[in-house]
């Protein structure tokens, strides 16, 4: 039988980091294929190489049982596969009509846009779909949903025969995602090919025909529902290897480093309470937008919350800025490296004395050796590998990058550390490092949140857990006496 | 220090001959010219002539140190040709004879360029408002309160120290020597106090700055002021020089220290540069000037000239890094 599409022995990497390994898929016309796995299992980067905005290392994609190589994601467009993404990009300003046909509008003669066509051929679409939009709506005044729809128009208007949906319901309504499974079941049903990547089981379930799981870059197996149940596809999804653990030292007593009560942030997270004591990992699982950052960026005043208390020692701060949590003892190391964790161009050293550089300075003047040999020491206690502490940043590698971004936190001496994905992006052997600090940091008597996506990671470093689904705290485990599928079945939306 | 490991010989070489290019590559073309400019015509290395293009490049040099602190912080700084006048009429109304001691007109005119600096920063951090437009609005409106402070008439009788500032001190001219005097302190500065290293954190990347616990606001807000006070000492020793306080001095000056600034390897876009690079650009531009003025060539081709070696230096600076 021939596939419409077959991706053959994939691999990619990312600076080094292998992030895909020989996975296979293959999808025929007029199915709903489903894509699962954990957060950071390749599902996304596997499906930007089918779309085109990433090449494969090696490998094969077969369109039609033709072997295609897409430069970019025009290229993959014409040839009949669409992605429809996470974050919507369309142009805002521009008009439903001017969205769904951009790039290949109709033109008259002297090469005008025939608005009078463009529209008509908007409205057919819409009506093919039975949809009630009008072509003549800007797209910033439409509902996320709305927004959804007109890219499913795109790839219509494209003539795409594979469309590929990356979590389409998770800003959708109940009514909205009931609206998008019947335009499903309408495309299936023309032949259309739908590649749906979801962690909602149940919609899995009730939409999908066949199902691929992916772990750690891996394909682990691709079956028909018709033969699966959801207990099936969770231990698929997991697996069954856990970490050894390390031995736990939980100490509960005195008073807390930090409690956060009632915390919240509209649209965000809501109703959000802990505390962790000197010498405690408390651990946050949840799934990709289930607020864990939002919370560890409120506490730390990136994006300040609009409800609730933070304490530190039992003393109320205020925190509306980093500057402020910094004061109060409080250190972040941000999963979003680029953006929150580094200044690029600036050297190793630079960077890490960024939050602490005071600490040096006598009458307004650094004292560049008391500097240099604080900067050696975290050099040496990390094991950081550079040309030279005045290297820029931007030229090391992540794993690197992320062990200067954590030694600035430490050279700030805060008393709460807030890690946010400490070890995304780097190689096993740095996350392997960056664990025994952790561990390290810990017996210090240093009060540890942990967020991380990775379970075994979670499950082997905290001396407890808590569990955030759709911003709210589901479940407070012990990681002594949990398992994978356990915290799943607590961080899945309801 | 070493270049990190390479794959290949050629990769390897084309590195070191980046970071030699970054370091001393402005220099060897200061080198190159001046070298040329000798062997063309002899008057090019006369001390009179040496000191000639010192006085040329000296107004331009300060109004380049101060654009330098902004263009760090990833700002841009559109109002100092118009300060350079406003300031220059603003102290030479307190530099009739007999009014005011000499240092009290200097004094008012870089502390009127430092305010109309601070607004800047003010409205930029506070308003969030794009450096560009603000510092255009600004331009505008420094330019018309020149005229208005005037009365849209040149400002003279000056008195004689204030207009001593435009002549010589031992031989030099005074506004060479505040250029060095300026730029040494910069340089110290910017290397070795905390908000020196803040204005190159800013402009790398301000998210990242605000996360590790900078006031970035304020920091931005003392770049533009620094800058407005280096154009007010501009104005003074302008209006020294020309001994008047003409509302229309400065026209285009800004575009002129830019782009010594970016010639001297600070980028636009901010965190990068400094001000070794800046002097050796605002050199460099008064070396091209002088010698196509010796050799000459009119001023309509050297304006073209300028233009070219504005865009080459970028391209230049972009593609080593790169």
């Amino acid at each position: 039988m021939g596939w419409l599409l077959e991706a053959r022995d994939i691999t990619k990497s990312f600076s080094g980091i292998r992030v895909l390994n020989g996975v296979s898929l293959t999808v025929q016309s007029g199915e709903v294929h489903a894509l699962v796995g954990e957060n950071g299992a390749g599902k996304s980067t596997l499906m930007k190489i089918l779309a085109g905005l990433h090449a494969p290392d090696s490998g094969a994609l077969l369109l039609d049982g033709q072997p295609v190589h897409f430069r970019n994601a025009h290229a993959a467009l014409k040839a009949g596969i669409a992605m429809i993404s996470q974050e919507l990009m369309p142009f805002p300003h521009l008009t439903v009509a001017e969205n769904v046909f951009m790039g290949q509008e109709p033109v008259s003669s002297f090469g005008w846009i025939n608005r009078p066509a463009l529209k008509r051929q908007t409205e057919e679409l819409l009506a093919q779909l039975g949809v009630s939009l009008s072509p003549a709506s800007r797209m910033r005044d439409l509902r996320v949903s709305e927004m959804q729809t007109v890219e499913i128009l795109k790839a219509l208007a494209h003539r795409a025969k594979l469309i590929i949906m990356d979590e389409p319901t998770s800003a959708l309504s109940d009514r909205e995602a009931e609206a998008l499974f019947r335009i499903l079941q309408d495309l299936r049903q023309r032949g259309t090919a739908v590649i749906y990547i979801s962690h909602k089981l149940e919609e899995v379930f009730r939409l999908a025909d066949r199902v691929t799981v992916l772990r750690d870059g891996g394909l682990v197996a691709t079956q028909d529902l018709a033969d699966t149940t959801p207990e099936m596809l969770i231990t698929l999804m997991v697996g069954r290897s856990l970490n050894p653990r390390s031995l736990p030292t939980p100490q509960r007593t005195g008073q807390p480093s930090l409690s956060v009560c009632g915390l919240g942030k509209t649209g965000r997270f809501e109703n959000v309470s802990f505390d962790v004591h000197p010498g405690e990992i408390l651990g946050i699982a949840g799934l990709m937008g289930a607020g864990r950052t939002d919370v560890l960026n409120a506490i730390y005043g990136l994006h300040p919350a609009d409800a609730g208390e933070i304490r530190v020692e039992d003393h109320p701060v205020t925190v509306a800025k980093p500057r402020d949590a910094l004061r109060a003892g409080i250190g972040l190391v941000s999963e979003d490296r680029k953006q929150f964790g580094f200044v690029p161009w600036l050297g190793v050293k630079q960077n890490m004395t960024l939050a602490s550089l005071r600490r040096w300075c006598h009458l307004g003047r650094i004292d560049h050796d008391a500097e240099n040999r604080a900067v050696e020491d975290q050099v040496q206690a990390f094991g950081i590998r550079s040309a030279g502490n005045d290297q820029p940043v931007v030229r090391l590698s992540g794993g690197n990058q992320q062990k200067v971004v954590l030694a600035r936190s430490l050279l700030a001496e805060p008393k709460i550390l807030l890690l946010d994905e400490p070890t995304r992006g780097i190689d096993i052997a740095a996350k392997a490092e960056v664990h025994e600090l952790i561990a390290r940091l810990a017996e210090t008597g240093k009060a540890i949140v942990l967020v991380s996506s990775e379970l075994p990671e979670l499950l082997s470093l905290s001396h407890r857990l808590l569990v955030l689904s759709e911003g709210r705290l589901t479940a407070e485990l012990d990681p002594q006496r949990t398992s994978q599928e356990e915290i799943l079945k607590f961080a899945m939306p309801r | 220090m070493p270049p990190a490991p390479a794959h290949s010989t050629p990769a390897k070489s084309t590195r070191a001959w980046n970071h030699w290019f970054a370091r001393f590559g402005l220099a060897f073309a200061l080198l190159v010219v001046g070298a040329t400019l000798a062997l063309l015509q002899p008057q090019f290395l006369t001390a009179a002539n040496l000191l000639n293009v010192a006085r040329q490049i000296s107004i331009n040099g300060i109004l380049a140190v101060g654009v330098t602190y902004v263009l760090l912080t990833g700002g841009v700084d559109l109002s100092l040709g118009s300060l350079v006048a406003l300031t220059g009429v603003v102290a030479a109304t307190f530099a009739h004879p007999g009014d005011w001691p000499v240092i009290v007109p200097i004094t008012v005119g870089v502390l009127c360029g430092a305010a109309c600096g601070a607004v800047n920063g003010l409205v930029i951090t506070q308003g969030r408002i794009a450096p560009f437009i603000v510092t255009l609005g600004m331009m505008t409106a420094a330019r018309g309160l020149a005229l208005v402070v005037s009365h849209g008439r040149p400002v003279s009788n000056l008195s004689e120290p204030f207009v001593a500032l435009g002549g010589n001190v031992a031989g030099f001219p005074v506004q060479i020597l505040v250029l060095l005097a300026i730029a040494g302190v910069s340089g110290l500065f910017l290397a070795n106090t905390r908000p020196g290293r803040y204005l190159y954190a800013v402009g790398g990347n301000e998210e990242a700055s605000r996360a590790a616990g900078l006031n970035v606001p304020a920091i931005k807000t003392f770049a533009y002021t620094v800058s407005g006070a280096l154009a007010g000492l501009a104005g003074v020793l302008l209006a020294a020089r020309i001994t008047t306080g003409q509302p229309n001095a400065g026209v285009a000056y800004e575009l002129d220290a830019i782009a010594a600034a970016v010639i001297g390897g600070t980028s636009l876009s901010g965190g990068v540069g400094g001000i070794a690079g800046t002097l050796l650009g605002a050199l460099l531009m008064g070396v091209i000037n002088n010698g196509l003025d010796l050799l000459n060539v009119s001023s309509y081709y050297q304006q073209i000239i300028k233009g070219v070696i504005i865009i080459g230096a970028v391209w230049l600076d972009r593609r080593q890094r790169n």
